[in-house]
């Protein structure tokens, strides 16, 4: 089996920023593998600015951060960029196996960091009642289907969580000429940034309803409407004091939660409530030479931060590599 | 007049309170830093916003390019803006920073693409 010094899975912030501090800290056979066909993850739906202030001090665009990282990595003969790879399994040994179009193929890394990101929380997660029609997406999905396949998923849309990627959205849908019915959001406060509340809800006048759940979505084929119903501060519904919303379109957007599939694949323990690698210092797991960094290892709001921590375990893995040659 | 205003300007959010007087703003407090106070007297006097949007391309390797107006442009004006850069079709291949539009709305802002497109299909 071929052998790699480091090899890292995933090609957005955390494992562009985790690729070139190894290589900066001296580490020369890079391999690093991006499912999609091109680097930057999710930063490429991401067409707001809001991003490169703490890193670049300066605003950008998603986009336009992700290709500071992706130029400089272009420019880096030793970071080998494997696109449209997806690895599949991983033991205990830092082997990996991965499709690739046309071939399925292992490798043993030396060194590896998982920078495999995290995925959204869905309508399973927070328990709304009701049909299953179409017209329910997840916030990011709304967003990919908007700004990378170009494609409107609704006319009158009621967003479920106050997340960022949602109030994110409810601008994005207002701009593209949709009506964005409500933001309903169970606690008390805004789980998103203030800056989003005001920029993408309060611009446009979108109601926000706070201490509010969604209790129900009807719809037969499509999406026709949902429940609405105020609640306490344990969060139980107070009878009496619901409305209904007429819309096409639910989105739901109540956080994010690690992907840590492969490593739990590896043997290593997850923590079942935030599905976060079990782990004493950032970065580090119980596997030596086996590190997780940027929304896998905790999700953050911002992804500078992503880029400042994954830098460090690039410089881990290096000290690692050091230690064992 | 005081006025609660968010800071937009950076991830903090800080509460401002803004003195006004006959629309103009005389006092600031509340902001960590001076971009608060800008922030401030435009939000009252003549409030701004980056717009990003995407456009169509045709016979490129994305279906949609990501793009932003060059400067902020007048809040009021988001919506026309949306409709005007609803009609470009990138045809050819672009880099982060070129202009896919010169003059937003005889506005003077030009708007930019934010990701380099260059194979095409
Ligand atoms: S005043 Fe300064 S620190 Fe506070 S939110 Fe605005 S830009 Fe950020």
């Amino acid at each position: 089996m071929v052998e790699r010094d480091l090899v890292i899975v995933g090609g957005g912030p955390a494992g562009m920023a985790a690729a070139l501090a190894a290589h900066e800290a001296g580490i020369t056979d890079i391999l690093l593998f991006e499912r999609d066909q091109h680097l930057g993850g999710i930063l490429n739906q991401c067409v707001h600015t809001g991003f490169g202030l703490g890193y670049f001090h300066e605003v950008l665009t998603g986009p336009e951060y992700a290709d500071r990282f992706a130029k400089k990595i272009r420019e880096t003969p030793e970071i080998e960029v494997s696109l449209k790879s997806f690895v599949v399994h991983l033991t205990r040994d830092k082997e990996l196996t991965f499709l690739k179009p046309g071939l399925l193929e292992r490798v043993k890394a030396r060194a590896l960091i998982m920078a495999t990101g995290c995925r959204e929380r869905t309508r399973e997660m927070v328990h709304i009642a009701g049909t299953r029609p179409a017209g329910i997406f997840s916030a990011g999905l709304a967003q990919k289907l908007i700004n990378i396949e170009g494609l409107l998923p609704g006319r009158r849309v009621v967003i479920v969580g106050s997340g960022d990627i949602g109030l994110i959205m409810a601008r994005r849908f207002f701009l593209e000429g949709a009506e964005v019915k409500a933001v309903i959001e169970i606690r008390k406060e805004s789980r998103g940034l203030l800056r989003n509340i005001v920029q993408c809800l309060d611009d446009f006048n979108t109601p926000f309803y706070t201490s509010h759940k969604v209790a129900k979505i009807y719809g037969r084929d499509r999406v026709e409407k949902v429940k609405v119903v105020k609640v306490d501060d344990r969060l139980n519904e107070i009878p009496g004091e619901a409305f209904e919303i007429e819309c096409d379109t639910v989105l739901i957007s109540v956080g994010l939660i690690p992907e840590n599939e492969l490593i739990e694949m590896a043997g290593l323990a997850i923590d079942k409530k935030t599905n976060r690698p079990v782990s004493a210092e950032l970065n580090k797991t119980a596997i030596d030479g086996l590190f997780v960094c940027g929304n896998a290892f905790q999700v953050y709001d911002i992804a500078d931060s992503v880029s400042r921590d994954s830098e460090i375990a690039g410089r881990l893995a290096a000290e690692y590599l050091r230690g064992v040659s | 007049m005081i006025k609660k205003l968010i800071c937009i300007e950076c991830p903090k959010g800080c509460v401002l309170s803004v003195e006004t007087e006959e629309g103009k703003v005389i006092a600031v407090s509340g902001n960590e830093c001076p971009k608060g106070a800008r922030y401030a007297t435009s939000e009252i006097e003549n409030p701004l916003r980056v717009l990003t949007t995407t456009v169509l391309a045709r016979g490129l390797c994305v279906k949609m390019v990501p793009v932003k107006t060059d400067r902020p442009i007048p809040k009021d004006s988001l919506s026309e803006a949306m409709t005007a850069i609803k009609r470009i079709r990138l045809q050819k291949s672009v880099r982060v920073g070129e202009v896919v539009l010169e003059d937003l709305l005889g506005l003077g802002i030009r708007v930019i693409a934010t990701r380099d497109v260059l194979s095409e299909e």
